[in-house]
């Protein structure tokens, strides 16, 4: 019995354990959705609160009230003319700069080390892992002065690189466990009938190891949006700065100017929460096959 | 067991040949991974590799503040840095920081995932939920609990104060005070850290085959029994796995801090990684001397998880 038709079974398992709602629901389940309910609305709550700033007249941002009397889009349409939008245009390049150099580099090591046992492996993976528990933060003054020695200060270039360099580690190790996970007789199969080992590789594999992909396609992606400490240490012209830096530089201001900083907030974070709710169900079996194999 | 032997098909994954090859075939086949892995290793060498050994150098040598190096400083960067009247607190805090804001997310999100791994209606949506502060960027969730506890306006010192929790709302500024400054901040770090935890250990919860707990029901087993017996055990390498993953993002978490206190009221709030950030403002030097340190605990954590976690058989 291979991996998969495990898996596939303990599918059915649950599928067969759970059972359709009875007519009246019983009060345990009345409680834990109820439950469910509150815990969600605190995780969201920081966030309505971030568009309700947005959203809030200039006169009613000192006030105590919890709800404004009014609603403005002032914010909003100030941030066309402010220069915030070139920053978040910054992000974009950097973001899928980095994801596409993630996937490019990380694909082939991840499926060779799944599929074969060459000299060096163990080692490989070793180095992997060490990598994926470094982070930019403890290495902040080396990282500094490597693109300050090659004058990558202020550039789109090294922040891709540094992004991609620190999240390919999470990609191979996550890929690695979905490409073992395949059982490489389907790939053989495909070969007796006539398929090269690309063409089994793409065809076959692939395919199958998809929801990897994406899990460690996103994960890259919203890792290199949302980085700040390496993109405030070797950008310091504001047209060259991510989003991130930029709204952080609102914060010095004397009077911190909140609608317009949430106003760009808001445009940073929701396309990052669609995207990550639209795949929630493979970051979970991704996740998976990352930690419990 | 299926699952070793599909692993063990894969450790017979190139026959040996008692043949012996052209030499180019065999130089081939030695370069072969290099190939499909060799990228990855450059990628590694080039953005990980060098700024460590960028850091260990400069950490040895006098620089200018304008980024000149005037030369080797011997150990004179670590001596000025241990002797910082505060080194001794901020090593203490970065501690506190990070156990206290690791253990009670995972304990939370063991709750949670036990609550969202049952199913009620709409549980896709407030999964979901969930979700926001891990996609968010922790910067901008900061900066958010930044507005909520400003004094006057802040929302959640408006509601303490209906709830009679907080006096004159103009005075309330617990990110001002030291004693209060440094709990929010690490119920911030919690609260961006349980949707990863929750989900890694509710993916876990999906691999446990349900028949499991079927045959403990049979055996009288209570519900608390089959958790503790069952549930815990298994979902060990996905709390493994999460906890590894929590521990280094929480010591090395900076946008929290920085966007919320700055390390301020003194360096009262200060964790190793903000300490080094605001000196290297004034000497890179003692801040490079800075960054080896926590290099170096952040290698000490590494290295008791790939003790404890048994992550050779997992890759074997």
């Amino acid at each position: 019995m291979t991996t998969a038709t495990l898996k596939a079974q303990q599918t059915r398992g649950v599928a067969q354990r759970r059972k359709r709602y009875p007519e009246r629901p019983t009060w345990k389940t009345v409680v834990l959705t109820a439950s469910a309910y509150i815990v969600a609305l605190i995780f969201i709550f920081p966030y309505i609160d971030m568009v309700i700033t947005s959203l809030r007249p200039q006169a009613e941002l000192g006030t105590s009230a919890v709800l404004p009397k009014h609603f403005t889009f002032s914010a909003y349409s100030q941030l066309l003319s402010s220069g915030l939008l070139h920053n978040l245009l910054i992000t974009v390049y950097i973001a899928a700069g980095a994801t596409i150099l993630v996937l490019v580099v990380a694909m082939p090591a991840a499926y060779y080390a799944a599929r074969y046992k060459f000299r060096g492996r163990i080692l490989f993976l070793l180095i992997v892992l060490i990598t994926q528990m470094m982070q930019p933060a403890s290495m902040l003054v080396g990282i500094y002065r490597q693109y300050f020695t090659i004058g990558g200060l202020d550039t789109v270039w090294s922040l891709i690189l540094v992004n991609a360099g620190f999240n390919m580690a999470f990609a191979v190790w996550i890929l690695t466990a979905y490409f073992g996970s395949i059982p490489r007789e389907l790939e053989e199969a495909a070969m007796v009938e006539g398929t090269s080992r690309l063409g089994a590789l793409r065809r076959v594999t692939l395919p199958l190891a998809a929801p990897g992909v994406v899990t460690a396609l996103i994960f890259t992606f919203i890792a290199a949006w949302n980085e700040f400490l390496v993109a405030l240490t070797l950008t310091t012209t504001p047209d060259k700065q991510p989003l991130t830096v930029a709204i952080n530089s609102f914060l010095g201001a004397y009077s911190i100017p909140w609608q317009n900083l949430f106003a760009a907030s808001v445009i940073a974070t929701i396309p990052v929460i669609v995207l990550f709710a639209l795949i929630e169900r493979k970051v979970v079996s991704g996740l998976t096959a990352g930690s419990i194999k | 067991m299926s699952h070793s032997t599909a692993v063990q098909s894969l450790g017979h994954a190139a026959p040996p040949s008692r043949r012996r090859r052209p030499i180019v075939l065999r130089v081939a086949r030695t370069l072969t991974p290099l190939l499909w892995i060799g990228p990855s290793i450059a990628l590694i060498g080039f953005a990980v590799g060098w700024p460590v050994y960028s850091m260990f150098r400069t950490s040895f040598l006098k620089v200018s503040s304008f980024g000149l190096v005037e030369g080797g400083n011997g150990g004179a960067n670590f001596t000025k840095l241990f002797n910082e009247p505060q080194f001794a607190s901020i090593i203490e805090r970065s501690v506190i920081w990070v156990v206290s804001v690791v253990v009670i997310t995972t304990v939370i999100s063991l709750g949670l995932a036990q609550m969202f791994h049952k199913r009620f209606p709409g549980r896709r949506i407030t999964r979901w939920a969930l979700i926001a502060p891990w996609a968010a960027s922790v910067l901008m969730t900061a900066i958010v609990f930044k507005w909520m506890l400003s004094p006057t306006s802040g929302l959640i010192n408006v509601v303490g104060h209906h709830l009679g929790l907080v006096g004159s709302l103009d005075r309330a500024d617990p990110l001002g005070v030291a004693s209060t400054s440094f709990p929010w901040l690490i119920i911030v770090a919690i609260f961006v850290s349980l949707p990863f935890t929750t989900y890694a250990i509710l993916a876990g919860h999906n691999s446990i085959p349900g028949g499991l707990y079927e045959a403990a029901a049979v055996d009288g087993a209570s519900k608390w029994r089959a958790y503790w017996s069952i549930t815990l055990p298994l979902l060990r390498p996905a709390i493994v796995v999460a906890t590894l993953i929590n521990i280094m993002n929480v010591f090395n978490n900076f946008p929290i801090i920085w966007a919320m206190t700055h390390g301020q009221p003194g360096y009262s709030t200060a964790t190793t990684t903000v300490f080094m950030y605001i000196l290297k403002g004034s000497d890179i030097g003692e801040s490079a001397a800075m960054s080896v340190i926590n290099f170096g605990i952040v290698a000490i954590f590494t290295a008791v998880f790939l003790k404890v976690s048994g992550w050779k058989t997992e890759v074997e």
